[in-house]
């Protein structure tokens, strides 16, 4: 089991502060397209990226069921 | 000695703690941004903002932010202090300070956080308008 956290946009978009997905390991790309076809509301924001242990990731990345995994709409602090 | 503070807040903001913390008998230039919370947003009327942060991840962003200004400017101490929840009108969202022996890498430095601040924390700043509200940014 992946636990994604969701914050802003995408937390309403979930409905909740977390999204599970039943897999022990998948590429960030895998995550994205999973995302996108649960919630096809995804496609109407500006896009998202995956942080995986607190750090933005690229799409190649392996996520397994131990790391701490977000998703980060369009940042907007300041 | 400590050369960074970077924090995010529930409560609101002081920038005297801000200024005293990069205040260094070195540095001849203090220089503060503070963002505020203004009362229009593309004509519409603004009543509040409310912050949601991933918060530990949000202070990494925040200390290597920090860490690039150390290290790309001729600056001696950065404070890099931000809000989160509600935040009203006039209220402060963010400061930040940095000092510097000369001013010149002072404005730089301080530039150069608040805009890549802007691009890289993961804060997100929910408008509450009269007639709704929206995430900044999030959407086309």
């Amino acid at each position: 089991m992946i636990k994604v956290k969701c914050f802003g946009v995408a937390r309403e978009i979930i409905k909740s502060d977390y999204f599970e997905l039943n897999r022990s390991d998948l590429s960030v790309k895998e995550l994205r397209s999973a995302l996108y076809e649960s919630h096809p509301e995804f496609s109407m924001i500006k896009g998202f990226m995956i942080a995986v242990n607190q750090e933005y990731a690229t799409d190649e990345m392996a996520i397994t069921a131990n790391d701490e995994v977000a998703i980060i709409p369009p940042v907007s602090g300041g | 000695m400590e050369v960074k503070s970077i924090k995010i807040s529930d409560t609101p903001l002081s920038i005297d703690d801000a200024y005293q913390f990069v205040q260094d008998v070195s540095c001849g230039g203090n220089c503060l941004f503070v963002g505020t919370v203004r009362n229009k947003n593309k004509g519409k009327t603004v009543t509040h903002l409310n912050f949601e942060t991933y918060e530990p991840m949000a202070l990494k962003e925040m200390d290597k932010i920090a860490d690039q200004c150390l290290e790309k400017f001729e600056v001696k101490k950065i404070a890099i202090h931000h809000r989160s929840g509600h935040v009203g009108l006039k209220e402060i969202a963010v400061v930040i300070a940095v000092s510097s022996p000369h001013r010149a890498d002072g404005f730089m430095a301080c530039q150069y956080a608040i805009d890549t601040l802007k691009e890289t924390v993961p804060i997100w700043k929910k408008e509450h308008l009269e007639d709704g509200s929206y995430w900044v940014g999030a959407r086309p």
